[in-house]
Parts: C-alpha cells; sequence; structure tokens
C-alpha cells in the first residue's frame, strides 16, 4: 500500500470518512478500479463512464493534472501522491 | 424579504440548502441560486430600479443576500460609453466600452463580485475570507474585508505584477504568494476550503459570489435603453464573467423589463498564451483541454477554467465566436483603447480591444451590429506591461519647448 490519495470532503461518505486512501502502483484507472472494490460506488461517483472523469473532477499526480500526462492511463509510482480536486472559480 | 429559494444544481438540477458550499455534492457542478422570478416581477420594475442609486444594489432582488448589504455599497453602476474614435478605427458604428475600470473601490468587474460575496461571508457569520486570484480578486478581497472588519487570507501565484500585490497588502490582508501558476494556488485554496471554516469567495462562497457579475449585464440592458446588445466581446479566464452577463441579460427578459428578447451574440477572448477556452470553441467543442499558462494578461491566466465548458457551450449556443490575442497585439490594445478614448485599461482590456478588432476584421461581427465590449480593469495595475518611452527631459526654457515640441508634432 504505497499511493496516497487524498479525498475531497464531497467524496468522504464514500470512502467512509477517510481523507487519505492507500491504493497499489498502477494506472490512475486501475487504482480506481481498486478503490472500487475497497469502496464501492467511488468509480461512479467520479467517472462517467469507464474512460471518462466526470467533467468537474480533476485527479492530479504528484501535483500535475492528468490531462498533461496519460490521463485515466497514466502511470502512478510507488511512493506518489494522488489528488482528487473539485473544480473551483477563477479569480 | 428574501427571494431566494435555495441553490441548484446548474447540471443535475438537484438542490441544495442555502449555505457555503463549493459545488453540488452529487456530479461536484457548479451551483445556482434559484430565485423566485414570480415575487421579484410583482416588486421589481424599471421605474423601482431607475429610482435607486447608481449602483449594483439597485438590482438586489436579484442578488442572493437576505439582509441589507453592509459593504460595498458603491460597487457597480460604471460607466457605458459612446466609443465612436475607437468605433472607426475598428469599422463599426454602434460600438459601446462597459467601463469597469473605475469600478468602486478596487477598480475593476471583482468588486461585483466581492460586494456580494463579502456580505454573504458577513450574512453567514464566518470569521475571516480568503481567496486564490490572479490579482483583481485579490484587490477587491482584501478591500471589502477591511471595510467588513474581517481578516482575509489571500493566495496569489508568485510572479503577480507589483502593483496588484501592494494594492492587496496595504488593506492588511495577510497576503501569501504561492509558487507557480494560478492553478496550483487554486488548488491550494480549495484544500484550505476544506480545513478552515472561512468564506473563501471562489470556493465555498462561489455560488452567491458569482451572482455579482449579473450586475455587469444588467447594467448594460439597463444604459442601453432597457436592450440588450446585438454583439458582446468578454475576457475570459475561468469562464464565469461571459456566462453571468448572459444569465443577467436572461433574467431581465424573464422579468419583462427589456423591449425585446435577448439576442445578444456572446465573443469570448482569451491571450493566445493562455487559450483552453477559445481553443475549444475553435474546434467547435466544449472539452476544455488545461494549458500552462504564460503571457502578460496575467489576470487571465487560468489553465484550468472551471466555467469554461459552459462558457464555450454559451458562445455556441448564442452564435457568437471566441478568439485570442499574442503578447505584442495585448499591448496594441491598451494603446489602442488609450489613445482613441482616453481608458486605460489592463493587459486583459488589451486582449478584448485585440480580440474584438479580428472579430470584425474576420466578419463574425458586422459594422452595424450594436457592440458592446468589456473592460474589466485598470491599466494603473498592471504598468510594465505597456513599454513606453521616457519622456524627452527639457531645461525650463522656451526655446528648448520649442524645439522638442516641434518634433514631437512632426511625430504625431
Amino acid at each position: 500500500m504505497s499511493i496516497k490519495l487524498t479525498i475531497p470532503t464531497a467524496l468522504r461518505k464514500i470512502t467512509r470518512d477517510a481523507d487519505v486512501v492507500e491504493a497499489e502502483p498502477g494506472t490512475v484507472q486501475e487504482i480506481i478500479a481498486s478503490l472500487d472494490q475497497s469502496y464501492p460506488g467511488f468509480r461512479t461517483r467520479i467517472c462517467e463512464d469507464e474512460d471518462k472523469l466526470r467533467r468537474f473532477i480533476n485527479i492530479y499526480v504528484d501535483g500535475e493534472d492528468i490531462r498533461f500526462l496519460d490521463n485515466l492511463t497514466t502511470r502512478v509510482r510507488d511512493g506518489a501522491e494522488l489528488a482528487i480536486v473539485l473544480a473551483i472559480a477563477g479569480g | 424579504m428574501t427571494f431566494i429559494n435555495g441553490l441548484k444544481c446548474r447540471e443535475c438540477g438537484r438542490e441544495h440548502p442555502k449555505r457555503a458550499i463549493a459545488g453540488c455534492e452529487e456530479c461536484f457542478a457548479p451551483l445556482e441560486v434559484d430565485y423566485d422570478y414570480d415575487a421579484i416581477a410583482r416588486v421589481l420594475s424599471r421605474e423601482v430600479i431607475s429610482a435607486r442609486p447608481k449602483n449594483l444594489w439597485r438590482y438586489r432582488e436579484l442578488l442572493p443576500l437576505e439582509r441589507e448589504p453592509a459593504v460595498g455599497l458603491a460597487s457597480g453602476g460604471t460607466p457605458l460609453i459612446r466609443a465612436e474614435r475607437l468605433g472607426r478605427v475598428l469599422g463599426i458604428r454602434d460600438l459601446y466600452i462597459k467601463n469597469d475600470s473605475v469600478n468602486s473601490p478596487t477598480l475593476s468587474f471583482k468588486d461585483r463580485v466581492t460586494a456580494v460575496a463579502i456580505n454573504k461571508a458577513l450574512e453567514f457569520g464566518l470569521s475571516a475570507v480568503g481567496c486564490a486570484s490572479t490579482g483583481n480578486l485579490a484587490n477587491s478581497v482584501a478591500a471589502g474585508a477591511a471595510s467588513a472588519g474581517l481578516p482575509a487570507y489571500i493566495l496569489i501565484p508568485d510572479n503577480l505584477e507589483l502593483n496588484k500585490i501592494i494594492a492587496t497588502s496595504i488593506y492588511g490582508a495577510r497576503v501569501i504568494a504561492v509558487r507557480g501558476n494560478y492553478d496550483g494556488v487554486n488548488r491550494l485554496c480549495a484544500d484550505l476550503a476544506e480545513r478552515y471554516p472561512w468564506g473563501f469567495v471562489n470556493v465555498n462562497l462561489r455560488p452567491f459570489y458569482g451572482e455579482g457579475s449579473k450586475t455587469f449585464g444588467y447594467e448594460i440592458a439597463e444604459q442601453l435603453g432597457w436592450r440588450a446588445p446585438a454583439a458582446i466581446v468578454v475576457p475570459m479566464a475561468g469562464g464565469s464573467l461571459i456566462t453571468k452577463i448572459r444569465k443577467g441579460l436572461k433574467e431581465l427578459e424573464k422579468l419583462g423589463l427589456l423591449e425585446e428578447e435577448v439576442r445578444t451574440r456572446f465573443f469570448g477572448a482569451q491571450a493566445t498564451g493562455c487559450n483552453p477556452i477559445t481553443s475549444a470553441v475553435k474546434r467547435s467543442s466544449i472539452e476544455i483541454q488545461p494549458v500552462k499558462p504564460a503571457t502578460i494578461a496575467k489576470s487571465l491566466a487560468i489553465g484550468n477554467p472551471a466555467d469554461g465548458y459552459h462558457a464555450a457551450r454559451l458562445i455556441a449556443e448564442t452564435q457568437g465566436w471566441a478568439d485570442d490575442a499574442s503578447d505584442e497585439e495585448i499591448v496594441a490594445g491598451i494603446r489602442l483603447l488609450a489613445e482613441t478614448e482616453g481608458i486605460f485599461a489592463e493587459t486583459a482590456g488589451g486582449v478584448t480591444i485585440a480580440v474584438t478588432t479580428k472579430l470584425i476584421e474576420q466578419g463574425r461581427i458586422n459594422a452595424d451590429d450594436l457592440t458592446v465590449i468589456a473592460i474589466t480593469g485598470n491599466g494603473l495595475k498592471t504598468p510594465d506591461a505597456v513599454k513606453l518611452p521616457k519622456p524627452i527631459c527639457i531645461e525650463p526654457k522656451i526655446d528648448q519647448f520649442d524645439r522638442v515640441a516641434s518634433g514631437l508634432a512632426a511625430t504625431v
């Protein structure tokens, strides 16, 4: 269990109030699938379908938006930090 | 008297109670304030509005406060200027500038959103306010918080213009520069909003704050004699303002306050160095691909625009278009507006003027379209963007002046 994923408040009902959960290395998609096993319903809360995040959800790997990487097929190395962040307004 | 039913998700329609909240808990989309328009229609008329002072509170029934506003009382009410000289240069007859570079108190359209957000923070009894900002919001929140007696925590990118930093710190705000671009600042701010019980105006006060931008649209329509323009050109950073101007016009239409239905075509303007929304529009898409900003228009440098999808969609729906401007074109735009209309806009204004020029050249805005250009911030905030020659220096002697003046006259 070596990848840390930060969960925003809006998703913590699914993660049983955990603000950080852990997962094994793999692609972002695989990590989401494995978390869906531990926390049923996790995937459908953040994805429109298997290949697409919901429009107002962003995922960062070590601070980088996965849309600058390989999207859901971005490989996440051991020890990396993932964050799920809701899109917020400009200023 | 309140006219607010609650908050409603813009996408899935789920209802949420009135409270500080960032987005829909179901699908995470932005929330809209749900008004009782029938009740508003019974009390709001052109006469009622016209009799009130010229500030944004003249439309107070359409703003999401439940108490009388305590701060930001002079915000809004900015001039709509007939821009004949600029229009002649651009080849367009009916051109207007909506000039929020003279908004109160901090010289940008953000004074509209802040006026609503700070009052809302007071209503909710929040102990402090904060924001992530590319500058204008920072100035405005810092000033608004000072006038409300609230501490302010302002997060900015570490490369922000010095004037915008000074014009934030002066109000006693706690200003924190964050390494990297605005999108990182915004992420941090989202995290902070989860940890601190404060009102972050662009995060958990967002549903209310955005409503202030509608007044930009209300004022344009009222100043045009209760008509919507044929075309409007709006700078886009996060993409919220353009959507709220349309919402404002549609609300006036719904309330029966306009002479004609709204047929405004909406045009969006970005810098080429940060153009995630215009590039989506140009490829006929509403899917936003984020970018890493590199532009002198720092107030528009949001590479991951939260309302980009909605902005791109409304531009397509209204048969508008979007384009972007290089740094050189931005500076030329600033100078053109200053030299033709006597208005010194910040870099975002240069973007909007430059893009308007292109849209007219492309035939997307026609010579007889009544067109409004949204100028959203003041040039004194970004003076370093325009590199001008130093003035000629002379001794206090008539002959020296005569020689210099004849040389200057030759260059005019």
